[in-house]
């Protein structure tokens, strides 16, 4: 076995000593030599320099190769020695990649390892730092392979958060073990695992005096946002949707993720297929379709019905499960002690943002529509004290702007919307609007329509005036979209246009006040671009 | 004795080796001073002294004896040239009144007799621990050296002259009549001692006053009871100057309180508030919120310009902080007194806070051994750069030229001459007819041995602040210290608690009040089994008073120039004040001077090397020594962290110092 020293020092030469290279010269004229002589001239090496990982490989290929010609005695010493210069390493540099790794290595090589030893040497280490993650990390693998149970661990973090809250390593590992402390039901249908009450109230309790303590520390914060949601990402059909034209016929199946993660629409739009031409000809007949999702086990039927040329099937989508993916927790009285408490805080520190973020969200997992007033307003303020995140937070009240005005909607399959003058910088949740065929987006602040749009494949009209929209990327093979009114928006250039050629039956587009208008010869370079239109007005 | 020896020419000749002389001594050694440095005592540190049990039994003896010898006028003329006057100094130290002893554990004198006589084989009947005859062997053969291991200096000598046994019954009369005021029920002695031999289980093993004294080496009782600011002036001279490296400390584990009748936890750091059971959230985001204000308060003048000219009292009701929090932050984090003005109260509230999370989570230190470690730690910084040390030793007046007025030399205890262009001395030995314009205050002291601590907790090993607010209008505020045995200050099942507050009378008016509310007597038999009363039993006691002569103006003494009047301790927690005077007197002995450089390691310091030490040499930076320090203190609460009990050895001692007067 070869190994190429010398490319490797020449990238740290610098760090080194000239003692340091001479010695390293000799590791290096010694190749592939496995023996105690290198182990020993890599030790000092190391010894100034623990982050050099090509050593501390060279050293493992040695102790390996020494542990097929000793005793185990031998080895168990060789190993110990091993450990001993690693801590010497440690006191150098505690947070070494090099050092923690190869300890892990050595500790699960050891005939007789001695795991007490080791977590007492991580106690001591996080007594010095208790956010050491390298450290965090190692005696998360010392305890789960010498199998310390679950509720001492938890004690151990109770009393490094004790010692200090501001640590989000304690508070993570607190997530994680009290789901194996109170493994859930078994049953499928429910994946959340609940704690009993009464520790999940204790848990309540220990963030809320850290928050209550220093409010401005984040660890405790997210730990509380992990608290009061917890929920996995289910995979469910919610609709499917047939339609046929006259020459073929599509089948669309649209799945969305339920109980997805904070903000972020993981959507799936799936075509599944064009039905071969004449599947579906006779329109005087009912058809009767079956969706398979194998992966998830289930199915969808739909019906086509006598003279129709579209069909879908959809969840009847009750407003809890639509969008309170946030927050999981499942009884509201909780929730509901939890917004007191939380109020409570604001009274007391009126600019806080983690308390305000946090207050609207459980207000919306509380009661979207009816706290939408105050919801807006504690948005005001957030904006204000949190000013450099004022378009996260923007973003954030556009897509609960958008949720609740698709809660308003009075059944699921309305498919006429307005979303006019809501304040929107950003689009979400399109993929409930499947089956809309009029869209409304004016008077609001969109920079752009997102490619998350071209999952409204039912569109037939879609208005956007008095927005700053600069690029179209979401109208994009939408089959049944004949008219676009883009009023005073801010597309500049013929390019912005040139997705609408994947929309074959737009026929009208409005561009007023837009500043593409004043380039010279637009109407002949436009007519050129998209042939299909027969109303432009500029 | 090579006293009689000295040289005759100094640059300064300090008398008195409290802190803010041996500062002043270890200043002045370090850049390049000749200093002497005498104490009439036979310890060091003054009135700032650590005394193992027995010891503190001879210097009880001795101030008990005091003021029985007038002042001598002895004639000097033989000594003085024309045109030179005489300042005689007082030979005696009247700075402790008041001294009262009492013993509330069993004494059992015959007992001891008995083993004295009968080493091999003791009567145990009467004796509730059991002993182990090595320690008993020990203390037959050496009775009297108590003095500590690791004392590298030979004058340290504070061992008492007298037999334990004759102590005890010189402790015997005042303990007759005390046991009648205190104990209610005015049981006799001799039940007392039945109690004590019964068999009973009971949880505590009963500690005699006989084990009290043979383990009397393992105390280190302070005569004055401070703790260490982390980022007070101490501090941070001990560790630029490195001075640190001749103790070792322990981080006060927790501030308490006594409030509603019961002694309770006052958070004061963010753990402790995060950690409170007692405080609801709201008021754990109250106190934080105030206590966040208070670190920068000069930041936010709207908050309290209002009040400026009212109290931090009202100050602080106005704050929408509760009652609990109110006396959290007023008698244990200001540590003040109702009518101190807002901005006072803030001031020390910031001082309290700044001083926070240095070395852990509670603002205060407390030197290994016992306070005096700490005046004895700058003299061993003065030895180890040139200065003379000699204990027992005193100047008995000084030489003034007529004409400037000023002070040329002294004269010592053996009539010798000895020139100085600067005399720095301890207010205690300066004659009254030199102070009439110097008005004293007074400390009143007491010093508990118990054997439990005030609030329980999951460690034995505890070091606490205590704050006592006044029990009624116009009583003084009363600090605790309770030290337990890590601290090497009491043997181990005892606790040490030291209370201090400005007198407004005796030491004993003044605190026995507190005493009594916080503490029990040893359970009789009679109580025995009863549990109800949680409250640590006081093993013995002393009372007295101490002169505080910290407000004394210079101008009140009527003094050569060239003579700086050090005052003795005063009754705060901190000892900023010894310090800012030690840095003031000084500044006038040496205006030019840097005050304590960072001195070099003790390896790097050559003694023989004929003034060619480098200035540079071995200096570390201050982030260095600070992290040095930080280091120490790390390694302290480790110890702490073990429960080791063993005494650990202070520092490294630099090779013996260069102190030829140092007795043999």
């Amino acid at each position: 076995m070869q190994f190429s020293i010398y490319i490797i020092a020449e990238c740290n030469m610098k760090l080194m000593t000239r003692d340091d290279k001479s010695l390293l010269y000799n590791v290096g004229g010694k190749e592939g030599v496995l023996d105690e002589e290198v182990l020993l001239l890599t030790q000092q090496l190391l010894s100034s320099n623990p982050d050099f990982a090509t050593l501390w490989n060279y050293r493992r290929e040695i102790l390996l190769h020494l542990e097929t010609v000793r005793s185990e005695d031998e080895i168990q010493r060789l190993y110990e020695e091993e450990l001993s210069f690693l801590e010497a390493c440690l006191k150098v540099n505690p947070k070494s990649y090099g050092s923690w790794h190869h300890r892990g290595w050595v500790s699960t090589r050891l005939p007789r390892p001695d795991w007490a030893r080791e977590l007492s040497l991580c106690e001591r280490c996080l007594s010095l730092d208790d956010r050491n993650f390298h450290c965090w990390d190692y005696r998360r693998m010392v305890v789960r392979v010498s199998g310390v149970p679950v509720d001492q661990e938890l004690q151990f973090t109770d009393r490094l958060i004790g010692s200090n809250f501001s640590n989000y390593s304690s508070w993570h590992y607190r997530s994680t073990l009290l789901p194996l402390l109170h493994p859930g039901s078994p049953e499928a249908a429910s994946p959340q695992r609940e704690p009993p009450t009464s520790s999940l109230l204790k848990e309540y309790e220990l963030v809320q005096n850290a928050f209550f303590t220093d409010p401005n520390d984040q660890s405790a914060w997210f730990y509380y946002r992990w608290l009061l949601g917890r929920g996995v990402c289910v995979c469910v059909c919610v609709c499917v949707c047939v339609w046929g034209f006259s020459t073929n016929s599509e089948v669309i199946l649209r799945c969305g993720y339920r109980n997805a993660l904070y903000y972020k629409s993981l959507t799936h739009l799936h075509k599944i297929c064009d039905l071969p031409p004449g599947t579906i000809s006779d329109t005087s007949n009912e058809h009767n379709l079956t969706v398979h999702w194998t992966e998830r086990h289930t199915h969808r039927d739909c019906a086509l019905y006598t003279g129709r040329s579209e069909s879908w099937c959809r969840d009847s989508a009750t407003d809890l499960e639509l969008f309170r993916s946030e927050l999981s927790v499942e009884k509201s009285s909780v929730l509901q002690s939890e917004l007191q408490s939380c109020t409570q805080l604001l009274e007391l520190e009126p600019q806080n943002k983690w308390c305000l973020l946090t207050i609207i969200l459980l207000m919306r997992a509380l009661d979207p529509l009816g706290y939408e007033k105050e919801t807006l307003a504690y948005f005001q303020t957030l904006k204000e004290v949190d000013s450099m995140r004022t378009s996260y937070y923007s973003d954030l009240c556009s897509k609960f702007m958008i949720e609740n005005t698709i809660l308003k909607m009075e059944y699921a399959e309305v498919r006429v919307f307005s979303l006019c003058e809501k304040n929107l910088s950003t689009l979400c949740h399109l993929d409930q609007l499947l089956l809309v065929t009029h869209i409304n987006l004016s008077s609001n602040q969109l920079l752009g329509l997102p490619p998350q749009f071209a999952m409204l494949q039912c569109l037939e009209v879609l208005q956007a005036d008095d927005n700053a929209i600069e690029n179209l990327e979401g109208v994009y093979h939408l089959s049944k979209l004949e008219e676009v009114s883009l009023r005073n928006n801010n597309i500049t250039q013929l390019s912005d246009l040139k997705i609408l050629t994947t929309c074959p039956r737009l026929a009208r587009l409005d561009l007023r006040g837009n500043p593409i208008t004043q380039i010279a010869n637009i109407q002949s370079q436009l007519a050129e671009l998209l042939p299909s239109i027969t109303e432009l007005l500029l | 004795m090579a006293a009689d020896n000295l040289p005759t020419e100094f640059d300064v000749v300090i008398l008195g080796t409290g802190l803010s002389e041996s500062v002043i001594a270890a200043a002045c050694a370090r850049v390049g001073q000749r200093v002497l440095h005498v104490d009439r005592r036979s310890y060091y540190a003054a009135n700032w002294a650590s005394f193992t049990f027995n010891g503190l039994l001879s210097w009880i003896d001795d101030n008990k004896q005091g003021g029985q010898s007038p002042e001598e006028v002895l004639d000097w003329s033989g000594k003085v040239e024309s045109g030179e006057d005489i300042l005689p100094l007082s030979t005696m130290d009247t700075s402790i009144s008041n001294l009262e002893v009492f013993c509330y554990t069993s004494e059992e004198p015959e007992e001891d007799e008995e083993e004295k006589k009968e080493d091999a084989t003791p009567i145990s009947t009467l004796s509730p621990a059991p002993q182990s005859e090595g320690e008993e062997g020990n203390q037959a053969t050496s009775p009297t050296d108590n003095r500590r291991n690791h004392e590298g200096e030979t004058t340290l000598d504070i061992l008492s002259e007298s037999p334990p046994e004759q102590q005890d019954q010189e402790e015997c009369a005042p303990l007759a009549e005390d046991q009648q005021i205190l104990s209610s029920d005015g049981e006799p002695q001799g039940e007392e001692q039945l109690s004590g031999s019964a068999p009973t289980q009971a949880k505590k093993k009963k500690i005699s006053y006989t084990k009290i004294v043979k383990e009397g080496r393992r105390f280190n009782i302070d005569l004055v009871s401070k703790l260490m600011y982390s980022r007070g002036l101490l501090v941070d001279l001990l560790i630029k100057s490195n001075v640190s490296r001749y103790a070792e400390f322990k981080n006060v584990s927790r501030i308490l309180t006594y409030r509603q009748g019961k002694v309770e936890q006052v958070p004061c750091s963010r753990a402790d508030v995060f950690g409170s059971k007692e405080l609801t959230v709201v008021e754990k985001r109250m106190l934080m919120k105030f206590l966040t204000f208070c670190l920068d308060y000069e930041q936010h003048p709207e908050e309290y310009q209002d009040f400026t000219e009212r109290s931090f009292w009202e100050f602080l009701q106005n704050n929408m902080l509760t009652e609990n929090l109110q006396h959290f932050v007023l008698h244990s984090i200001a540590m003040v007194p109702r009518e101190t003005h807002t901005e006072e109260g803030l001031r020390s509230t910031q001082h309290f806070l700044r001083s926070l999370g240095r070395y852990g989570n509670t603002p205060f230190l407390f030197p290994i051994y016992g306070l005096g470690e700490i005046p004895q730690c700058f003299c061993r910084m003065c030895a180890v750069f040139g200065g003379i040390y000699c204990l027992r030793h005193s100047v008995q007046c000084l030489v003034l030229d007529k004409e400037s007025g000023r002070c040329k030399a002294v004269i010592d205890t053996c009539g010798q001459r000895i020139s100085c262009s600067h005399f720095v001395v301890e207010d205690g030995y300066i004659r009254e007819e030199q102070r009439k314009g110097v008005e004293h205050k007074h400390i009143s002291r007491a010093v508990l041995i118990t054997d439990g601590l005030l609030l329980q907790s999951e460690s034995e090993q505890q070091i606490s602040l205590v704050t006592v607010p006044p029990l009624e209008p116009g009583a003084p505020a009363v600090r605790l210290v309770e030290l337990c045995s890590s601290t090497m200050t009491c043997m181990p099942g005892t606790y040490l608690v030291h209370l201090t507050c400005p007198s407004s009378g005796s030491a004993r008016e003044d605190l026995q009040p507190v005493v009594s509310r916080l503490f029990t007597k040893p359970a009789s038999a009679g109580e025995e089994g009863d549990g109800s009363d949680e409250r640590p039993a006081v093993l013995w006691a002393v009372y007295f008073n101490m002169r505080d002569s910290t407000a004394a103006d210079r101008s009140g003494y009527d003094l050569p120039g060239n003579v700086h009047v050090c005052s003795g301790p005063d009754a705060a927690l901190g000892s900023d004040h010894s310090i800012r005077l030690a840095q003031e007197v000084f500044r006038q002995l040496a205006p030019h001077e840097e005050f304590c450089p960072p001195a070099p390691n003790p390896e790097d310091i050559v003694y023989d090397g004929d003034g060619g030490q480098g200035e540079g040499a071995g200096f570390s930076e201050a982030a260095q020594a600070e992290e040095g320090a930080a280091e120490e203190a790390e390694e302290s609460k480790e110890k702490e962290a073990s429960q080791e009990s063993s005494p650990v050895e202070v520092g490294e001692m630099p090779d013996p110092p260069p102190a030829p007067l140092a007795e043999e």
